[in-house]
């Protein structure tokens, strides 16, 4: 079983990235698990096809420990993938992270990883705010972490500061960044932007994945593009990366840069100029 | 050479030694911890860091907050807003007294709390805080709830001061609460800082006393340990004078409330409370005098003190024959002990302000202090609070905000300021001043900050006093080496050892510790050789 964690900034289509990607590996066979890591609950909507999801933790709130049932916040979407939210608190209270850590102890002790799994996906919420959104790379869960970038500079700095993350706990926790995952943005230059950060960080451009608006055509029906429209080229990109992902041997503890560093490989690639 | 220069000497090469076990970086930290009264330089370096593994025997803001000034106020519930264990652990560990007053309620046998899960603070426990609110009221109907933070509240960011203003809105009692989170600052005594804060900002001056006497008094920083409190103010009521007010042993909210209508704030604890002292000074001219009511020498020099600020002869000829009368009623007794405890030696190391105040109780039994100190002091306990104006606050100690008072708008103070500058000057300077704990040490004593495990073990060793006095936390490592140990934060069973009469209490358990000390001839089956056809 590969345990695989998806970070990346807020906003850079991680979880429309995770579910059309997860939706390609279905696709080939692998029986995966969804474990959306985000207190909005929408990591795992197109897989579901729009299903309300009951999460980890209302369930908790509402029926307690000794109520909790795997079928309660386990459902099952397209090629049989498994779906499961965390939750979380509303905005403003209580420790969003702390709630993540709770969510994966309640799984395992619910056996959610006992079943026969080729995959589980981690799609965390943002940015590595504090431990408790460290915590599907520590303690030995998930192995490989992909980063979703795009050629903007917050972006890169987000995947950088994540990188760092990685980096504390390798040693532990035994994770290693998989490569980076470019959604692109059409900024100029990106290909060759994404392709020199991730070779600087030490891993690797696993997929460009092209901008087409069919992905948000896709996403109004509540569906993957793999299922909106299987012969489409998205589609095809989406396999690719499912492919690569699948065939990857490749991972490292990367080698995170400085701030200025990172402003300089934006410069040299003609994104910032130079003042 | 004088004996006070040799023992300073030996005591410093003891020190030293100390100094030199430790790792270089921890040797240079803790060196400014610990000097010897005579050697010169006396600053104490206080209320700093504590290093971590050391074993020190401090608490949490929480203990300081809560366990120490917000606790024993009997007619209000305090409920910890957190995890089980911080309530239950500190429930009842103080030994503060209490007897129901005008509203006949007393909680201080009570342990409330709100008993945060793992779904509180992942969703945030303010519902279940207000949820619990209701139900103290229901249950128990205080004439105040008091809500007390612990860590886990302040990392998710409860707001149960909001909390606990809509509850008071809702319920029509008095509710309030202290972020006294465990980890603000770097001891209990910051909590004792944020309890002042609290009580100021929501119940100081709420409330007006019915009917106000000339010689109204409040007894600030006296917790009513082992009924310490109930030894003072039968003394006071003789000599004609009112307690307003106790902050905080058996006191009541109301009597809290309406304290800045006294005349005087006699303050026995200056750590845990002169940070309200100030305030009352600040806010009502309501000045405050040191006091110290632990020693028969003290005593009586603490109630002359107080007569004359108030400069009345009536006032002045009852204290004499108050003093007159209880010094006769324990001197045989008195002598007697001392001629069992003159010459024995003592180590105090206890509280804010206790091993300074227990120095002139063992003097007056002839004991000698041969080391103080203090485990959660600032330097002006050590040195007094003149350093105060030259100390810069350190970024840690800046988790708490100082809230400074102008004077109420509206509001009498008892005293004109030249009446206030006449009593000052009547009273040599010891008005709204404390000099500290060093000005009264021996030549060649140790004075001790933040005394730890190692510290404790090598001192005791190499001083053998014949009790040592602290709290539960070194008590039976000390009576293991074979020395009896009195707990001066809780007394143990006994007290109370204020006043005449406490004096005399303390007297007969120093005399029990030093005429029985069982531990020296008991001993560890590791220590004993096995007997013999032991199989």
């Amino acid at each position: 079983m590969r345990q695989v964690a998806i970070y990346g900034k807020g906003g850079i289509g991680k979880s429309t990235t995770t579910q059309n990607l997860t939706s390609a590996l279905g696709e080939m066979g692998k029986k995966i698990m969804v474990v959306g890591c985000d207190p909005k609950a929408d990591s795992t909507r197109l897989l579901l096809g729009g299903l309300a999801q009951q999460t980890v933790l209302d369930t908790l709130r509402e029926e307690g420990e000794d109520g909790l049932e795997l079928e309660d916040v386990m459902k099952g979407g397209i090629h049989g993938i498994s779906c499961v939210e965390s939750g979380g608190p509303e905005p403003g209270v209580g420790c969003a992270g702390r709630g993540i850590i709770t969510s994966i102890g309640i799984l395992e002790n619910l056996g959610a990883y006992e079943k026969e799994l080729d995959y589980v996906f981690y799609d965390v919420l943002g940015d590595v705010v504090c431990g408790g959104f460290a915590m599907p790379i520590r303690e030995g869960k998930a192995q490989e972490i992909y980063i979703v970038a795009s050629g903007e500079l917050m972006a890169l700095y987000a995947a950088n500061n994540i990188c760092k993350g990685i980096k504390k706990y390798a040693d532990s926790g035994g994770t290693r960044l998989g490569g980076i995952i470019c959604n692109s943005r059409k900024v100029d230059g990106e290909l060759e932007l994404l392709t020199a950060f991730a070779e600087r960080l030490g891993s690797q451009l696993i997929h460009f994945v092209p901008r087409d608006n069919i992905v948000q055509r896709a996403e109004i029906n509540k569906k993957t593009v793999i299922e909106y429209d299987p012969a489409s080229d998205q589609a095809d990109e989406y396999r690719k990366l499912a492919g690569n992902i699948d065939g990857n041997d490749m991972f490292v503890v990367p080698d995170t840069m400085s701030q200025d560093e990172l402003e300089k490989l934006m410069m040299d690639f003609g994104i910032l100029e130079a003042a | 050479m004088p004996s006070s220069e040799k023992k300073i000497e030996k005591h410093r090469q003891l020190r030293d030694s100390i100094i030199d076990s430790y790792p270089a970086k921890v040797g240079k930290r803790r060196s400014r911890h610990l000097v010897v009264k005579g050697e010169g330089d006396e600053q104490v370096e206080a209320n700093a860091k504590t290093i971590p593994g050391i074993i020190t025997t401090r608490g949490c803001a929480f203990a300081g907050c809560k366990g120490v000034v917000l606790g024993p106020i009997k007619d209000a519930v305090n409920l910890v807003h957190g995890p089980v264990g911080c309530s239950y652990y500190s429930w009842l560990t103080r030994r503060n007294f209490a007897r129901p007053g005008e509203s006949g309620k007393n909680y201080l046998q009570y342990c409330v709390t709100t008993d945060m899960q793992e779904g509180d603070i992942v969703f945030g426990g303010e519902k279940k805080l207000m949820q619990a609110i209701r139900e103290v009221k229901e249950a128990l109907d205080p004439e105040a709830i008091i809500v007390s933070a612990t860590c886990p509240v302040g990392l998710i960011g409860d707001d149960i001061a909001s909390v606990a203003r809509e509850a008071e809105a809702e319920l029509g009692v008095k509710v309030f609460s202290a972020n006294c989170e465990g980890y603000k600052g770097v001891s209990q005594s910051v909590g004792h800082h944020i309890a002042c804060n609290a009580l100021m900002e929501n119940v100081v001056g709420s409330e007006e006393p019915e009917e106000t006497t000339p010689f109204d008094v409040n007894i600030f920083g006296e917790y009513n340990i082992g009924g310490d409190l109930w030894n003072i103010t039968p003394l006071l009521e003789k000599i004609g004078y009112r307690v307003l007010s106790t902050y905080t042993g058996d006191a009541s909210i109301h009597d809290l409330a309406r304290a800045p209508r006294a005349k005087l704030n006699v303050l026995m604890c200056h750590r845990s409370i002169n940070y309200a002292a100030q305030m009352f000074w600040d806010r009502y001219q309501l000045p405050w005098l040191k006091v110290n009511y632990v020693g028969v020498d003290e005593t009586a020099r603490s109630l002359r003190e107080m007569a004359r600020f108030f400069e009345d002869d009536g006032l002045m000829a009852r204290t004499e024959e108050v003093i007159a009368e209880e010094l006769e009623r324990v001197r045989s007794q008195l002598d007697h002990y001392r001629g069992r405890l003159a010459g024995r030696r003592v180590m105090l190391f206890v509280g804010g302000s206790r091993a300074h105040h227990f120095q002139h109780l063992c003097e007056d039994l002839g004991m000698e202090v041969v080391l103080a100190g203090y485990e959660f002091a600032h330097r002006d306990d050590y040195e007094g609070r003149q350093v105060l104006s030259g100390m810069s606050r350190s970024s840690l100690s800046k988790v708490v905000q100082d809230i400074s008072y102008e004077l109420e708008s509206g509001f009498e103070p008892a005293f004109s300021e030249e009446e206030l500058g006449r009593k000052g000057a009547a009273l040599e300077g010891s008005l709204l001043d404390y000099e500290g704990m060093n000005a009264h040490m021996k030549e060649g004593a140790l004075i001790v900050d933040d005394l730890n495990h190692h510290e404790t073990e090598v001192l005791v060793r190499e001083l053998r006093p014949d009790v040592f006095c602290s709290g539960i936390k070194d008590k039976y490592v000390v009576e293991k080496m074979g020395v009896p140990s009195r707990q001066l934060h809780s007394y143990d069973y006994s007290g109370p050892y204020t006043g005449f009469e406490g004096a005399l209490t303390f007297a007969r358990d120093m005399e029990m510790a030093v005429y029985t000390p069982t531990t020296r001839f008991m001993a560890p089956p590791w220590k004993k050789e096995a007997p013999d056809g032991d199989a």
